[in-house]
């Protein structure tokens, strides 16, 4: 879907990314994660064209970015900055509806679209009306979220969206973002340097670091088998926590799902996932159900914990 | 005199036609100015915030601009454009652009980064950007910057009476000339009040909440538009002739007033500054003027007086006037100063005036060099005994008639000499002398009686225009009401006087004021 082939950008002698390739599939999640100044915003922004790369290639759906008009490109991309980045003199309704007035969309499909939206994000139609310093940032963020989402483009690039959020907001978020169903569809590239959150969010995970990729892959893979010293020094901290976003229980049967209390889980949710919402039930376990939704097992804090156990006894350097 | 009594508003009732005209000139040249400004600061203001290298050069201009004294911008513009509205306009223009472009560079500059780059990754191309996000989001801080510009007009706009473009200057600058409180007042208020009125206005709209700034942004150009046009409205008639006239010559009896009551002249009239009046008439800007007749442009411009022979200018002779304790406490200086006394008459003073005003030789030199021909000079003492403070009117004549006093007092007393020249109008030197600022200043008989004492119609023509009369009455009444004493006349008569240039006036066939009406009445 999205395909970076040895991109380059230095800023005057400073190189601030350098040679790097990497490829996205399509519906994937991948997480961009580094320190201050690793050049991971630098690398996102280059997809977009908010910054013009030194070198190198990025083809999205096979086709070379330079080949279209900058503005072009990005009414296909959706974008959501840190700092949320609303238009203060636009009420709630007119910022999410940006994009569709410039793709001139007619007002029904527009103010359908944005109620849509409002909908699925859990914000209250009275706040159409209002601008966004009347809003909280959880809300704040929301709407800029609902502002990249309503185009529907298949691209969405998010440069660290939930960091200026507090920690019972953003957890409150991630949820809601694990479990919306518009962006299941869409190939997604997000920067953070909270490694909590790109174990959390991620598919998969590019570590960066001085401009460099040090190593692409799954988060169980970055965990167990850390390509050198430095990505197991980087996830040092919280590692147990990590541990248990990284790893997952035994898939579901083909076509199969996890439930608890009626609500279904992601197939590929994390054993942390799930204790946490083992945490809030009593004596209530997790079904197992097949494609024809029939019972076939259930999952409680003893086998979680026998898979956790087990997926360590398999690493060979643990 | 009943018009000394008449109260303020008694004043601005009599005068409401010129009020108003006046009123609205200056809102016409206020915002006439203020939208061109506003033309070319916006896109400057915006240039320079797209490519910050320029911001340096383009805002120190606009800063340097702004630090050059008005009247000295008026002057420039001269050579330029001429008088009346346009060297106006361009002037006020000049100082209305450094806060549009500063705060508009300002504005946008300032526009939070995030919210730009959101406009840009959405897909907006530059324009969208600009109209959509940043003159949005500037537009609190450009409206503020505007409304400096507006309040710096107004108040710069009073000026603009000095080379025609009207305004309410004119009744400021008339009354100061005339020492006449009611009338200084009459512009000035007026003036004030229409600054704290369009800061206001601009002031709530800068504090609206931005959905009814929507609106506004459309509503306010209109408006200045609107008001722009005020400036013609009063302009609208004309006449064969056009004359020029200070503001204080608009104001006197022996003035303006005089030939419309006495000769029954109806010319079409701007109010000027004499600093420009001269180089107007010789630029065919003027037809007639109201000059002095000793003034050296008048030679300089090839200009003629015309023969005022219905006697409405009264004699002005020159003489040094001094407060009585000043004569007492240096008791030398009555003696030092009546040396001059009888020296220069008409041809003489003309001949000096032309020298400075337009030779361009320097007060100081022109009064040595007429006391060394005279064998009147003499070196310095560098006395010690006091310091004589010596005023003097805004014009070349008064400076070399300092120089001179200046001269005579240092060599021939012990005294000191402080001088504060340039003091713009009589009351404004009256004053002065009255409050003990100077001690003496050069006055003409014509101005004492006219515009300091302002006697009833009676005394005047008791006078009739004689020399000694006029001198003697004026003598008499300062001492018995200021305690000033006139010292021995000078010499000439430097007495208002229409002008023309010499070759219009051969080619109409006017030597006569009154056939300068005849002229004007035919068809």
């Amino acid at each position: 879907m999205i395909k970076v082939d040895h991109l380059s950008k230095s800023f005057g002698k400073t190189k601030a990314v350098d040679h790097i390739s990497f490829e996205v599939n399509e519906g994937e999640n991948l997480i961009l994660l580094g320190t201050s100044g690793c050049g991971k915003t630098t690398t996102l922004k280059m997809i977009n064209r908010l910054i013009e790369p030194t070198a190198g290639k990025i083809f999205i759906n096979g086709r070379d970015i330079m080949e279209q008009s900058p503005e072009a490109l990005r009414r296909g991309i959706g974008y959501v900055l840190q700092n949320n980045g609303l238009f203060p003199h636009y009420t709630v309704a007119e910022n999410i509806a940006i994009v569709p007035q410039l793709l001139k969309w007619d007002d029904k499909q527009i103010k359908h679209r944005v109620s849509e939206l409002l909908e699925k994000l859990h914000l209250d139609k009275k706040y159409l009306n209002v601008y966004p310093n009347e809003l909280s940032g959880g809300q704040q963020q929301r709407v800029g979220l609902a502002r990249a989402l309503v185009a529907d483009p298949p691209v969405l690039l998010m440069d660290e969206p939930f960091a200026a959020l507090d920690n019972v907001t953003r957890s409150k978020i991630h949820a809601e973002f694990k479990e919306l169903d518009e962006l299941k569809r869409k190939t997604i590239i997000m920067v953070t340097h909270d490694v909590q959150e790109a174990f959390e969010l991620g598919d998969r995970i590019c570590l960066m670091d001085k401009g460099r990729i040090i190593q692409n892959g799954t988060p169980a893979e970055l965990l167990f088998k850390p390509a050198n010293a430095f990505i197991k020094d980087f996830l040092k901290e919280q590692r147990l926590q990590l541990e248990f976003k990284a790893i997952k229980p035994p898939p579901p049967s083909e076509g199969g799902t996890f439930e608890l209390q009626g609500v279904a889980f992601p197939a590929d949710a994390s054993l942390w996932f799930m204790l946490e919402r083992l945490q809030f039930t009593k004596n209530e376990n997790i079904a197992i159900l097949d494609h024809e939704r029939k019972k076939v097992g259930t999952l409680g804090f003893e086998e979680l914990m026998s898979a956790f156990y087990q997926y360590k006894k398999h690493q060979p350097h643990e | 005199m009943n018009e000394q009594q008449q109260t303020l508003w008694q004043f601005m009732a009599q005068q409401s036609d010129k009020l108003l005209t006046q009123t609205l000139q200056h809102i016409g040249l206020t915002f006439i100015s203020l939208i061109i400004a506003v033309l070319v600061g916006l896109p400057l203001g915006i240039l320079i915030a797209r490519k910050r290298k320029l911001s340096g050069s383009i805002l120190g201009v606009a800063g340097v601009l702004q630090t050059i004294p008005s009247i000295a911008l008026l002057g420039f513009m001269i050579p330029l454009l001429g008088i009346g509205a346009k060297p106006a306009i361009v002037a006020l223009l000049l100082y209305a652009l450094l806060p549009i472009i500063r705060n508009t560079y300002t504005g946008i500059t300032g526009v939070d980064g995030a919210v730009k780059e959101a406009a840009v990754a959405m897909g907006m191309s530059k324009r969208q950007v600009l109209f959509k996000v940043e003159l949005p989001l500037a537009m609190p801080v450009i409206l503020a910057g505007i409304r400096t510009a507006t309040v710096i007009n107004v108040g710069v706009a009073t000026l603009a009476s000095y080379i025609a473009a009207g305004g309410l200057g004119e009744f400021i600058f008339g009354g100061i000339s005339l020492n006449n409180t009611n009338m200084i007042l009459a512009g000035a208020i007026p003036a004030a009040l229409l600054a704290i009125l369009f800061d206001s206005l601009l002031s709530m709209l800068q504090h609206l909440n931005l959905k009814k700034l929507k609106v506004a942004a459309k509503v306010l150009p209109v408006l200045i538009i609107v008001m722009a046009c005020f400036y013609f409205i009063p302009s609208a008639y004309g006449s064969k002739l056009t004359a020029g006239f200070t503001p204080e010559f608009m104001g006197r009896q022996d003035g303006n007033l005089g030939l419309r009551s006495k000769y029954g002249l109806k010319i079409h009239t701007i109010v000027i500054s004499d600093a420009v009046m001269y180089k107007a008439c010789f630029e065919k800007e003027l037809d007639v003027i109201s000059g002095y007749s000793t003034d050296g442009r008048l030679k300089a411009y090839d200009l003629v007086v015309l023969d005022d022979n219905k006697k409405i200018f009264p004699p002005y002779y020159a003489a040094p006037i001094v407060r009585d304790d000043a004569l007492k406490k240096f008791p030398d200086l009555e003696k030092t100063l009546n040396m001059l006394s009888g020296k220069i008459n008409d041809s003489v003073m003309t001949d000096l005036n032309y020298r400075t005003d337009y030779l361009h030789q320097s007060p100081e030199r022109v009064a040595k060099d007429f006391l060394t021909a005279h064998n009147l000079y003499q070196p310095e003492r560098g006395g010690n005994a006091g310091i004589v403070r010596i005023g003097s009117k805004i014009f070349g004549e008064q400076y070399i008639l300092a120089s001179m006093y200046t001269m005579l007092i240092k060599g021939y007393t012990d005294y000191d000499v402080a001088t504060k020249t340039g003091l713009g109008g009589t009351k404004i030197c009256f004053d002065a002398l009255t409050n003990n600022q100077i001690d003496l200043y050069p006055e003409y008989t014509g101005t004492g009686l006219l515009a300091i004492l302002q006697p009833q119609q009676k005394a005047i023509d008791a006078l009739e225009g004689d020399r000694d009369k006029t001198y003697n009455y004026v003598k008499n009444e300062f001492e018995n009401r200021y305690q000033i004493k006139w010292l021995q006349p000078i010499g000439f008569n430097n007495a208002y006087a229409l002008m023309m240039r010499k070759k219009q006036a051969a080619d109409l066939g006017v030597k006569t004021i009154s056939d300068l009406k005849q002229y004007l009445e035919r068809k």
